[in-house]
């Protein structure tokens, strides 16, 4: 009993001791809470983990004469670990940001962490728009695309080309339904409508059945509002079923790794709408080529993204001179942001990073000429065209 | 035009044929399952895990050697039964005379294991199999087009449930293991070789798994965490057919498969539950399952 209750003492006293090890502010304490293992991996995961270093290593590996660290953990796509785990470092090691990889569930819950303890977020993988609406902070920034630009570049490119009805099927989850929800407001918007919808549980193995009740209602085009395994298993449905045919696909988020390993004999020919892409100019096929010679892999946006954001968030700590967190948010929302992934994007009242979002289509395998070139630019959408340029009244920063 | 329940006839018609597809997959993983439970006690947490490596068997097959589906129908399953074999052999043989929860824990972990590895060398959004040239097109069934390939499916599955029922109840090598489960130590008196039987009942249990992989491999992505979301529905599967009973293992995955496919038109949300309400309205009725024995 004695021995027991040493032990707990001499545990408490070395927590408190690490803790202020952490706390002591000899180091600046970025952290990253993405999917490293389910569905999303692909989209940022380990990927992004390599970006973040990379941005931290471009930038010198110190700031403020500070050394900069990275955490990094698994959220599982559990809303509860991610903010138990963003709790955990800002009370225990001093964290000073956190990059919120894919989920909008996730985000949502780990946002009201970052209100709480005063710890900037800057989501990257995650899509939901009412991460800068409904559910926005004074601490959150969504930086690489949401289901508004999604819905504003695919949906609207889509109406207007004639595919007026449309059917969708949807992720069961915040991020599915917020970005149906987007995508039906450009639909009706432009003068299309929506015939019908179908919600499906996170990680169905099969979507036939759900397939043929798209089919069955006779609508133009099948919008996919999912994303991951779920998007990359409806798409080669629809075409085994023979849906492609007479149904235009619509895929409302893909990843570039998607369409990697989708195949472009699948995924020909589709529409979607991304923030950034490899083979755009040099500064991005530069940061291609340095990604690619890690993870064997082209980056997506969110590699992109989260390499870019680290970058500005440490620019600001620089600008600033400290890592107070309403100082270094101050010195973000009056920057202009310039980097290989965004030019002269800015950060509005309500956290929305708004840039320049492209609408791609994917090439036909007889187009693609070298590995991983997948896209070709139909539209370039200015920042303000893609996402809206007023800051979304739903969130209670921006004044009416 | 004749509804039920609101939903058209021919919509209800479609989906009880996807119905069937999917309840065929459900049969062949949950038959290996209650093959490797009833004659070793073992609850195979791995199972997933081998239906994906079969897949993914099939996917390094024709990318690396050229080697086409039907080639991969045969080898994928021996090369990860053999994985199988060696895995008993190794670790679970000295889990017998334990308490069943370690066999689950040690394939949980062999699963964790198998997943990382195939993350890791080939993402988690996975890779596309090709449908095989003389299994593409489709049947035009009236009220709706059945892709021959699911078609195949479900003679396969039924076909492979059917021999390996035939197998364990009606061949004398079946009659050795339904005896070495009984009473082990009598039948070693006989002189048969029951540690042989019993490592050739998990290989074999573990290439019915990764048998399904192969037949899923061009229906669905075949990514590392495939098994995974199918296996928690396979062991309810298993659970309602009666732990360790063939038959129940058969005809519950056929009919979940069936009652899953209308949940999906009726209700969609809740189709990833379905078979778990059943699951547990089953157990309060009957613990051992509907074809299970009571001890």
């Amino acid at each position: 009993m004695k021995l027991g209750s040493l032990h707990v003492a001499l545990a408490a006293t070395l927590s408190v001791l690490t803790a202020q090890a952490g706390a002591a502010g000899d180091q600046v304490v970025i952290g990253d809470i993405d999917d490293l293992s389910g569905v999303y991996a692909d989209a940022q995961g380990q990927g992004g983990i390599e970006a973040i270093n990379m941005a931290i290593a471009d930038f010198g590996g110190t700031v403020l004469g500070k050394k900069i660290v990275l955490l990094t953990a698994d959220h599982q796509n559990k809303p509860d670990i991610g903010a138990t785990k963003f709790r955990e470092w800002a009370d225990q090691n001093g964290l000073n940001m956190l990059i919120g990889g894919s989920n909008t569930g996730v985000n949502i819950a780990m946002s009201k962490v970052a209100s709480a303890k005063k710890v900037p977020l800057i989501v990257i993988g995650a899509g939901g728009a009412s991460l800068t609406g409904a559910d926005c902070t004074p601490y959150s920034i969504h930086y690489v695309y949401d289901t508004t630009s999604l819905a504003n570049g695919t949906a609207s490119t889509i109406v207007k080309g004639g595919g007026k009805s449309w059917f969708f099927i949807t992720a069961d989850y915040a991020f599915g339904t917020q970005l149906q929800d987007s995508a039906t407001k450009v639909v009706l918007a432009s003068g299309g409508k929506v015939l019908g919808s179908v919600r499906v549980p996170l990680g169905a193995t099969d979507f036939s059945s759900f397939l043929l009740q798209a089919q069955s209602s006779g609508a133009q085009v099948l919008g996919l509002a999912n994303a991951g395994t779920d998007f990359s298993n409806s798409l080669k449905g629809a075409n085994e079923f023979g849906i492609t045919k007479t149904m235009k696909p619509a895929a409302l988020l893909a990843f570039i790794s998607d369409i990697h390993s989708l195949t472009l004999q699948t995924a020909q020919g589709l529409y979607l709408t991304t923030g950034w892409y490899w083979d755009l100019n040099e500064e991005t096929r530069a940061f291609g080529k340095r990604l690619f010679a890690k993870m064997q892999r082209e980056p997506t946006m969110d590699h992109a993204g989260a390499y870019s954001a680290t970058l500005q968030y440490l620019k600001a700590v620089k600008a600033a001179g400290t890592t107070d967190s309403d100082k270094v948010m101050a010195e973000l929302k009056k920057a202009k942001l310039n980097d290989m992934f965004v030019k002269n994007g800015y950060i509005r009242a309500d956290g929305l990073m708004v840039h320049t979002m492209y609408v791609m289509q994917v090439k036909t395998p007889a187009e693609s000429k070298y590995p991983w070139d997948y896209y070709k630019v139909i539209r370039v959408m200015p920042g303000e065209e893609a996402y809206g340029s007023q800051p979304d009244p739903a969130c209670s920063l921006v004044k009416p | 035009m004749a509804t039920v329940l609101g939903v058209p006839l021919p919509a209800i018609l479609g989906q009880l044929t996807l119905g069937l597809v999917n309840g065929s997959f459900y049969a062949l993983l949950s038959l290996g399952l209650a093959v490797i439970f009833g004659l070793l006690g073992i609850v195979n947490f791995a199972h997933g895990a081998f239906y994906m490596l079969g897949a993914f068997a099939a996917y390094i097959g024709l990318q690396a050697f050229g080697v086409n589906y039907w080639f991969a129908l045969i080898l994928a399953p021996l090369a990860v039964g053999l994985l199988g074999v060696l895995i008993e052999r190794l670790f679970l043989r000295h889990l017998y005379r334990l308490d069943p929860l370690y066999g689950l824990l040690l394939t949980f972990g062999i699963a964790l294991i198998a997943e990382g590895i195939m993350r890791d060398r080939f993402g988690a959004s996975g890779k596309s199999y090709p449908v095989p040239e003389s299994l593409r097109g489709v049947f035009d069934l009236g009220f709706m087009v059945l892709p021959i390939y699911r078609a195949w499916v479900v003679a396969a599955s039924l076909g492979v449930c059917g021999m390996t029922w035939f197998l364990i109840e009606r061949t004398r090598l079946g009659a050795m293991l339904r005896a070495a489960t009984e009473n082990a130590r009598l039948v070693q008196a006989f002189g048969i070789n029951v540690p042989l039987l019993v490592m050739g009942t998990y290989g074999g249990g573990v290439a019915l798994a990764a048998l399904a992989g192969v037949l899923a491999a061009p229906v669905v992505q075949v990514s590392p965490l495939m098994g995974s979301s199918l296996v928690i529905v396979v062991f309810a599967v298993v659970v309602i057919g009666g732990m360790g009973s063939i038959v129940g293992a058969i005809v519950s995955g056929l009919s979940l498969g069936l009652i899953e496919g209308l949940t999906k038109v009726i209700y969609p949300e809740a189709s990833n539950i379905v078979v778990f309400i059943i699951m547990a309205v089953v157990l309060m009725w009957r613990p051992a399952g509907l074809f299970g024995r009571e001890h």
